[in-house]
């Protein structure tokens, strides 16, 4: 990776153009002709580059990020699995059919609804999907309506609150938030699992739903599933299952089995697709027989959710088959449990049970700070130094149980010499921390650039170019 | 099960790994799922295909239906895409990322994403825009959240009725479980004045359902007299040459960015964005991209006022939207800078050329009656078919035309006519409409 310092408006040269397009000076005369209270006074500074500049200059931007394609990615709950390039290269054979066009002219198209929403219900236990939310926040959001539809569907008007575990990812509260739901936390007793008897005493008739992670995000198998899920159907509940931690039980068990009611999938963590830096995702939501009425009440989005999406998803499913999706989670699990295990020496690992295609560190096991004589290591200058060696970092600071969490979820499309490598690398960092910690705090030394102001850019906000 | 190609791990490496584990089988690491819950059977799903079998699936799928020429708009529009757009986005380093959680390794999606965010403000003539929303429609349902959380204890939002159907769909859909109280209106005015009381916004479209350019004078005023914030849907490529939404005094902008050379694909993956004047920042939904230095004085480039979001705030943030649709912003980046202010010039003199060139031979077949009469448009308009709307718009599908859509509830069809629509492709589709002279009403 290399340093590259441009944007490009810093490219522009007045009289440049990068497009192709035929004359259009009758229309410019018109365009003219509208009312000039209608139009803009001032053109928009856009940059005047050749194509040229344009390839170039994103090519070098690009050198400067690390993707799957890359190395290994171990971002815990992100599922970095391997994102197999025929999804690519199919994603744009329906790149010209309007989302509007009518029924007669989308067989593919309904085929490949179809064929996905049969998939997934195979995989999950769920009886039918809904392709509108475009990530996985989304689909919390539009799951929680669903919810919210069924119980007013049912008379029952009362029921506002939602149990929230305090393991669970941060858009699970948010999401509810949005919803209009009041979030009740339920805590996590010692092992890491929900605290069933917590949960007894939160339920009531109030109680919307519980929204559950499964494995929860210390890769954990809430074990008490069963007893939860009577429990909660009992107090005439409903449970949410988020599907971000899906992988390690595709072709293993289904979250439909277990008697959660909705889910959400994150097709592009579990079904292969690519995260594009952030996006786009797509996140459709499964329901139970229950809801199966109510599946198709919520409008979320403006079409039919994110289709080019779901393409690559659907070739993912296709080339593993009924064959292969039994290894996904199986291999998912062994590779995280093999690291783990492999690393407990030099970290601190609070909860020492099987995991599933996670687990969380609690930082190093020894930090270097020598008894508090210096500054010690933290898990913020292991993720720094693991880029040095060129690992992306695992998510950090997550979940909030643990002040110096490591989470680390390698998917089962690593192999066991990357891995090797990765554990290599970690104990020597520990070693390094043990030794010496400033190596560690004044890292990364080999990226393009190094640690930045945070706090200065969040003061003094600079959120767009100049042009001075 | 034979070796499979996204598989690594051979039947050694897995005994190799069960003993570091400790356990003997695969199954032993699920020990604490419930036997019940194990699933027994074999998975309802297709056998797996190989990669050339994949490819001729979705090949055989995409040969089942119709290839259209498409003369449709209402929110999503068939314009020209530069091939160095998918040529720079299929960069494995941008698909590939995750969201730049790690900014050292991240510059170059930190980069795109700060040239966006000015682009986007550029466009609208805000102060600040943020990394992308899903879509125009969800865009203005976090706009209208955004416009409740600034007012502080009022909760009615006017939105007007001539905004795309989708767009008062989702909206409604949020609002109705946020506790948001939405009032369609036409009369935009009189409804500010009517729920002056509690209005917390005001949304309008800058161009119309039916392709007009809207004149939005008095409405910023209007809202700001009732202590309102003023948002505008717009479309961004149109925005190139119409008045921005700052100039109108909006508040906010919202809208997609599909119209930007992103493919039609059925309606998705496309890209919401959102900008605001700077005195609501810290109100802006989702992540946004600041700079900064390195600590070897470096420019470079972060997320920031992370204090909105939900992994800090948890349920007192803005918003839940955590992955946004960050490649189609680099999609619409490439475009821009590709297009620069003069093809945004040219794209639009092209869609008003071919746009009016349709009105003008779809009325000369005397099938249609103007339905606005004067109204000024720049790529999309509506007409009053004096033949059957479904007889019109099964006569053009046979000819290989997706077009007139009938707007709901209403006797009109729309028309929408871009740059990548020529002259010959116009006329065949006058010829297609001249064939059902004898059916009219």
């Amino acid at each position: 990776m290399r340093y590259y310092d441009r944007l490009v408006f810093e490219l522009s040269k007045p009289g440049r153009v990068g497009f192709s397009l035929p004359d259009a000076s009758e229309g410019l005369a018109a365009l003219s002709g509208i009312d000039s209270r209608l139009m803009r006074s001032v053109p928009a500074r856009l940059p005047e580059v050749t194509e040229v500049d344009v390839v170039r200059h994103y090519t070098n931007l690009s050198q400067m990020n690390f993707g799957v394609d890359t190395g290994f990615y171990p971002l815990g709950s992100c599922t970095m699995k391997y994102n197999p390039k025929v999804n690519e290269e199919i994603s744009g054979v329906f790149a010209d059919v309007h989302p509007l066009q009518p029924e007669s002219t989308l067989k593919g198209v309904k085929t490949v609804y179809d064929c996905l929403g049969k998939s997934l219900s195979a995989i999950t236990g769920m009886k039918k999907f809904t392709f509108l939310p475009c990530a996985g926040a989304h689909g919390e959001l539009t799951g929680l309506m669903l919810i919210r539809e069924y119980h007013l569907r049912r008379g029952d008007t009362a029921r506002t609150k939602v149990i929230v575990p305090d393991s669970a990812h941060g858009t699970n509260p948010a999401s509810a938030a949005v919803c209009g739901l009041e979030i009740v936390q339920v805590k996590s007793d010692a092992s890491g699992l929900v605290d069933v008897e917590s949960l007894k005493p939160l339920l009531g008739p109030d109680v919307a739903a519980i929204m559950m992670t499964n494995p929860n995000t210390l890769g954990l198998f809430e074990s008490n599933i069963k007893s939860i899920a009577s429990m909660v159907h009992e107090a005439g509940a409903l449970l949410y299952y988020d599907g971000a931690n899906m992988n390690p039980l595709v072709g293993v068990a289904r979250p439909g089995d277990m008697g959660f009611d909705v889910m959400h999938l994150n097709l592009h963590k579990t079904f292969s697709t690519p995260h594009g830096g952030g996006g786009p995702g797509s996140g459709p939501v499964g329901v139970g027989e229950k809801l199966v009425d109510v599946v198709d009440s919520q409008k979320v989005s403006g079409f039919h959710g994110n289709f080019a999406v779901m393409l690559r998803a659907l070739a993912y499913i296709l080339m593993l088959g009924r064959q292969n999706v039994g290894m996904v989670g199986r291999l998912s699990t062994l590779n995280a449990n093999y690291i783990k295990e492999s690393l407990k020496d030099s970290f601190k690992l609070p909860i020492p049970s099987v995991c599933k295609h996670e687990f969380v560190f609690d930082g190093l096991a020894d930090d270097g700070s020598d008894g508090g004589s210096r500054p010690g290591a933290s898990t913020l200058d292991v993720a720094k130094r693991l880029l040095d060696f060129g690992f992306h970092a695992p998510t950090i600071y997550f979940p909030l149980l643990f002040h110096q969490a490591i989470m680390i979820e390698p998917t089962e499309t690593e192999s066991l010499e990357t891995m090797d490598a990765f554990i290599d690398v970690m104990h020597k960092i520990a070693e390094e921390a043990k030794k010496d910690p400033e190596v560690l705090r004044s890292a990364p030394h080999t990226t393009p650039v190094g640690r930045p102001d945070e706090t200065a850019a969040a003061r003094n906000p600079i959120l767009k170019y100049s042009f001075e | 099960m034979g070796a499979f190609s996204y598989f690594p791990a051979t039947p050694s490496d897995i005994e190799l790994m069960l003993r570091r584990i400790g356990v003997k089988s695969l199954d032993d690491l699920y020990s604490d799922v419930p036997g019940d819950f194990m699933f027994g059977g074999e998975y309802d799903l297709p056998a797996a295909m190989t990669e050339q079998q994949v490819r001729d699936f979705f090949k055989s799928l995409a040969g089942a239906d119709p290839k259209l020429k498409v003369f449709a708009g209402a929110g999503a529009y068939d314009h020209y895409t530069p091939s160095v757009i998918p040529y720079v986005t299929s960069r494995s380093e941008f698909l590939t990322a995750y969201t730049p959680y790690q900014c050292e390794i991240s510059q170059g999606t930190l980069r795109y994403v700060f040239e966006w965010q000015t682009m986007i403000c550029e466009l609208t003539g805000l102060d600040v825009a943020n990394a992308s929303m899903y879509d125009g429609p969800t865009a203005a349902a976090e706009a209208v959240r955004m416009c409740v959380a600034s007012a502080r204890r009022r909760s009615t939002v006017v939105v007007s009725s001539l905004l795309l159907p989708q767009v008062l769909e989702v909206v409604g859909t949020y609002a109705k479980w946020g506790g948001v109280n939405i009032k369609v209106a036409g009369d935009v005015a009189g409804a500010v004045s009517e729920y002056a009381d509690d209005l917390a916004g005001v949304i309008v479209p800058g161009i119309d359902r039916y392709g007009r350019i809207v004149d939005l004078s008095g409405i910023a005023d209007a809202a700001h007299k009732a202590g309102a914030l003023m948002v505008e849907y717009c479309d961004p490529s149109a925005l190139a040459v119409l008045k921005t939404p700052a100039e109108w005094g909006a508040d906010v902008a919202v809208g997609d960015g599909q119209s930007l050379g992103i493919p039609l694909n059925y309606g998705g993956p496309y890209v919401g964005f959102m900008a605001c004047r700077s005195e609501h920042m810290r109100k802006l939904p989702g992540r946004i991209v600041g700079e900064s230095r390195d600590s070897e004085g470096r420019r470079c480039y972060v997320l920031t006022l992370q204090a909105r979001e939900q992994h800090i705030r948890r349920e007192k943030a803005t918003s839940n939207i955590c992955s946004n649709e960050s490649l189609m912003a680099l999609w619409c980046t490439v475009y821009l800078s590709l297009m620069g202010p003069e093809g945004m010039k040219r794209v639009n003199a092209l869609c008003h050329e071919r746009s009016h060139m349709l009105y003008r031979e779809l009325l000369s077949t005397g099938l249609f009656e103007e339905a606005f009469p004067g109204a000024d448009f720049i790529k999309e308009f509506a007409l009053r078919p004096l033949v059957s709307s479904d007889t019109l718009q099964q006569a053009l599908l046979k000819a290989g035309y997706f077009a007139a859509l009938k707007v709901d509830g209403e006797d009109l069809v729309t028309f929408c006519a871009t740059e990548k629509r020529t002259v010959e492709e116009i006329e065949g589709l006058v010829k297609a409409v001249c064939s059902l002279k004898e059916d009219r009403k």
